[in-house]
């Protein structure tokens, strides 16, 4: 075992191996000169265990580079329908790059270009006729460190239904979203109340209700609790178990407690070091329902790193 | 016990003397800095007090609504006023709508890895730093005279100004652009609002207070500039108020410079009491600045 | 094998099928070129300078009562004269000694302001005083005009210091601007000192520097280039400035080099001969345009070279 962790060095190709995953069928397919041979192949069990049907995301050799570095690369994985997916991994491992593939937010950063496929429904969503914003109004987000606008609680809510022209009464429209986001007893009274007022759980729930407004089909969650106190914490892990009924969710954290509270699956990234200090590079190690992940992992990195030993 | 009767030592046989022009030295230092900084506060001082005693017993109501005149006993400051107010609007209508969409231009559209956006961003450094007598040389080629041949008029005067302070308004709004954080444009898009619609609906109403000091910040600036109205301004002697845009004018600077030139001093006295004017009309806009920024503007 | 079968699917649901229909956002593109249209005015403004300026400065020196050498090296400018004259030695002389005694004022209380202000000043002081000197800097510079030859001259240096100077004279048009100027220098050089790291201040403090020590060895000397920036700010500043040496110190342009008398910058000659109805197509309409394009150009340069040395403090602490 004490080998394994020797698999960090650049020495033993880390290019080939998850690659390798991607491909099902070839179950101990496992390149040679790898350290960590005895381990059963990863990514695949999830395809041969528990096929995931109707997947909502399928990425396929997924990189993303700015400018010249790649960040994060070749990562393949199938995100399932009405679960909660958790993506865990010390600072640096690419998956915040990576979930910002799923609503093509990495657009914003002019420099970042992304490689391999993501498939949304099936559709890839790199394709040249999707348009990011149609994108967007299907996969909503939330991000690390609440961002209400500077507007009243009600405004925050309305605004995305405003600009997709959802028909309807809107007053309804709020009213529904801040129930869902189990906000509502608290607001109800100060809808016209300035949201910078609230406190970062409360606000943090209601740029939750805000993008719930817009009734998404997938809800990204970058890290939504890093900036929140133990208590705020748990409302929302609490608010996700109730969403996951309508809602497929994705989230990013790197509090693995909070991956095994909440997740049905779990993906597990790592930094690889490269040859010198700039070059990290973030790669999938295993991928797999979350009970296995945190019980019985395949690949030595993951123990180790949900045991607590690195990262 | 041992430790106190140890730190009883007293603290010149623990630490050593500090030489005594050390402590000199420190303390001119200070003296001199201080004495440095004051020299300019004092000029302010002095010049607000010297333009008081001078132009306030000339103020009085018949001085604001008298226009000029020969006698200065008869002359007043209403056609200087109402020409700076029609300046005002002028300029106001002109850098606004130039000077957001421009900043919004630079911050949220362009692509700085592109030679020609690069070169407005320069360009507009430099444009800050050219000397306004410069633009009033060039309104008085291409905008009294030349391709749009305006003449001396109101609309010319404004148009002058307005290029003068343009770049100020720019690099202010641009500013008050970038005080935004990203993470609201982020949580627009990602509700599938389009860019505009992100821009419109929230990185706009946000920065309004940061763009509208800096407007009116420029607008002060815009009525206290002499120079190129010297060279596109109307003559100096205008007794009566501008009807229109096409109008001759004069304005508050104009009138007070008119006023220094006269050896005779009673006319001085004019143009201290017309300072005095001006300078109340710039204290209110700077304070409806401040307010404006201390109020609105929104803490991240 | 399932991962197989959709990747490879190509075909697969189409876009519209999933988002619904696709949109053109013609508005949005229209709204980008908008707003380029007017990012692009600032271009055009500065070509329009250019053409002006240099198109009437050739057809100055195309004049026959012109010559570039007599220009650039002459020693009378007299263009309204019958005979005119046009050399620019005068005004740029004016100029330079307006600017450098500026600068000698400017300097000490600029830098001094800015060294009191970062290093000395509590907070509660810096917030106070802050706001007065951009109160200074948005004076009107007619005013500053008016208070130089109606009170400065007379009432400082002549009663005051007794000196023997004429009612309309180069030195208190050179001081005045020089005070004029203070507000750029010190907010500069404040910005150059402020940007210096904490950690070089303590690494002195740690020898047991006093806190002039700091400020003189560590901070004055590791904020130079901004300093620098702000001191060629100001000059540019002094260079180009107007209504007070306009006002007080004269319309004569001599080659004299005695500040107590009466002399003529460039930007004087601009606003003295501007302000008169000058016929369009007059040599002396044309000398306008010449010198500005002079003034212009030394500003051009001078500004280029403050945005230089602002660039290489960022580049060194940022």
């Amino acid at each position: 075992m004490v080998g394994d962790v020797s698999d960090l060095d650049p020495a033993s190709d880390p290019r080939e191996e998850p690659a390798s995953r991607g491909v099902p069928g070839q179950v101990p397919a496992v390149p040679a000169g790898q350290v960590h041979a005895p381990i059963p192949a990863v990514a695949h069990d999830d395809v041969i265990d528990d096929a995931i049907e109707n997947p909502v995301f399928i990425t396929e050799k997924l990189s993303v580079s700015y400018g010249t570095s790649p960040a994060v690369l070749d990562v393949s994985l199938r995100v399932p329908e009405k679960q909660i997916t958790a993506f865990i991994g010390p600072s640096g491992c690419g998956k915040s790059t990576i979930i910002r593939c799923f609503n093509r937010m990495n657009d914003l950063i002019p420099a970042a270009r992304v490689e391999g496929t993501v498939r949304y429904h099936g559709v890839d969503l790199y394709g040249n006729e999707i348009d990011s914003v149609q994108v967007r109004k299907r996969i909503g987000m939330v991000f690390q460190k609440p961002n209400p606008f500077p507007k009243s609680i009600y405004d925050n809510i309305a605004f995305g239904p405003k600009v997709l022209g959802m028909k309807g009464s809107m007053d309804q429209i709020v009213e529904q979203a801040l129930r869902r986001a189990s906000l509502w007893d608290d607001v109800k009274d100060r809808l016209k109340d300035n949201a910078f007022g609230m406190s970062g759980g409360q606000q943090q729930r209601l740029c939750i209700a805000r993008a719930l407004a817009t009734n998404p089909d997938v809800l990204l969650m970058d890290e939504p609790c890093s900036a929140l106190d133990p208590i705020s914490t748990g409302r929302i892990e609490d608010l996700m178990h109730e969403l996951k009924e309508t809602v497929s969710i994705v989230i990013v954290t790197h509090n693995m407690q909070q991956a095994a509270r909440v997740s049905d699956r779990t993906a597990f990234f790592i930094v690889d070091m490269g040859s010198s200090e700039e070059a990290r590079i973030g790669r999938l190690v295993e991928y797999g329902p979350t009970s296995r992940i945190f019980t019985n992992p395949h690949d030595i990195r993951t123990e180790e790193y949900v045991s607590g030993k690195f990262g | 016990m041992t430790t106190r009767a140890e730190s009883s030592r007293p603290v010149s046989e623990v630490l050593g003397v500090p030489p005594a022009a050390h402590k000199v030295r420190d303390r001119s230092f200070v003296l001199l800095l201080g004495a440095l900084t004051s020299v300019a506060l004092i000029v302010l001082a002095v010049l607000l007090i010297d333009t008081a005693i001078d132009g306030v017993p000339q103020l009085s109501l018949s001085f604001l609504t008298s226009f000029p005149s020969a006698f200065p006993a008869k002359a007043g400051i209403e056609s200087a006023i109402t020409g700076t107010l029609w300046l005002m609007g002028v300029v106001t209508f002109v850098i606004v709508p130039l000077g957001v969409a421009s900043a919004l231009y630079l911050e949220e559209f362009a692509d700085n890895s592109r030679w020609w956006n690069r070169i407005i961003e320069v360009n507009i450094q430099n444009l800050a730093a050219v000397p306004s007598i410069v633009y009033g040389i060039l309104g008085l080629a291409y905008i009294v005279r030349g391709p749009l041949s305006l003449g001396r008029t109101v609309l010319a005067g404004g148009l002058t100004l307005a290029l003068v302070v343009l770049p100020v308004v720019i690099i202010t709004g641009r500013e008050a652009l970038r005080a935004v954080p990203p993470s609201i444009k982020e949580g627009a898009l990602a509700l599938g609002a389009t860019r505009w619609q992100a821009i419109w609906r929230q990185i706009l109403p946000a920065s309004i207070p940061g763009i509208a000091t800096g407007v009116i910040l420029s607008i002060s600036r815009a009525i206290g500039e002499t120079a190129p109205l010297i060279l596109v301004g109307a003559a100096t002697f205008v007794a009566f108020n501008p009807t229109g845009l096409d109008s001759p004018f004069t304005a508050l600077p104009l009138q007070i410079f008119s006023w220094i030139s006269q050896p005779n001093d009673e006319f001085r006295m004019l143009a201290a009491a017309a300072i005095i004017v001006l300078l109340v009309l710039l204290v209110l806009l700077n304070a409806v600045a401040i307010r404006l920024r201390n109020r609105y503007q929104q803490r991240w | 094998m399932a991962i197989d079968s959709v990747a490879s699917d190509a075909a697969g649901p189409s876009a519209e099928s999933v988002f619904g229909p696709a949109r053109r956002r013609i508005g949005e593109k229209v709204i980008a070129v908008v707003l380029f249209c007017a990012a692009a005015t600032s271009v055009v403004i500065t070509i329009g300078i250019v053409i002006s300026l240099a198109g009437e400065t050739l057809a100055f020196f195309a004049d026959k009562a012109v010559s570039v050498s007599g220009f650039l090296t002459g020693a009378q400018w007299t263009p309204l004269f019958s005979d005119p004259q046009f050399g620019i030695r005068p005004l740029v002389q004016g100029t330079l000694i307006i600017t450098g005694i500026a600068l000698v004022v400017a300097i000490p209380l600029g830098i001094g302001t800015a060294a009191f202000l970062s290093e000395y000043a509590s907070p509660r002081l810096r917030s106070a005083l802050k706001p007065i000197l951009e109160l200074l800097a948005g004076v009107p510079t007619v005013v500053f005009g008016y208070f130089a030859l109606t009170f400065f001259t007379p009432s400082i240096l002549k009663g005051l210091l007794g000196m023997d100077v004429s009612v309309f004279n180069g030195l208190a048009g050179g001081i005045i601007v020089g005070v004029l100027i203070v507000p750029t220098v010190a907010s500069v050089a404040e910005d150059a000192m402020s940007a210096v790291p904490q950690s070089l201040r303590e690494g002195a403090y740690g020898l047991g520097a006093s806190r002039r020590q700091v400020t003189v060895r560590v901070v004055v000397p590791a904020a130079l280039s901004g300093i620098t920036a702000g001191i060629v700010l100001g000059a540019s500043r002094a260079v180009g400035e107007t209504m007070v040496v306009l006002i007080a110190a004269g319309q004569v342009p001599t080659t004299s080099l005695d500040p107590r008398g009466p002399m003529e910058t460039m930007t004087a000659f601009i606003g003295a001969t501007g302000k008169g109805d000058v016929p369009t197509g007059s040599t002396g309409y044309k000398a306008i345009f010449a010198v500005g394009f002079a003034l212009f150009l030394m500003t051009l340069i001078l500004n280029a070279i403050s945005i230089r040395f602002v660039r290489r403090y960022r580049q060194v602490y940022e």
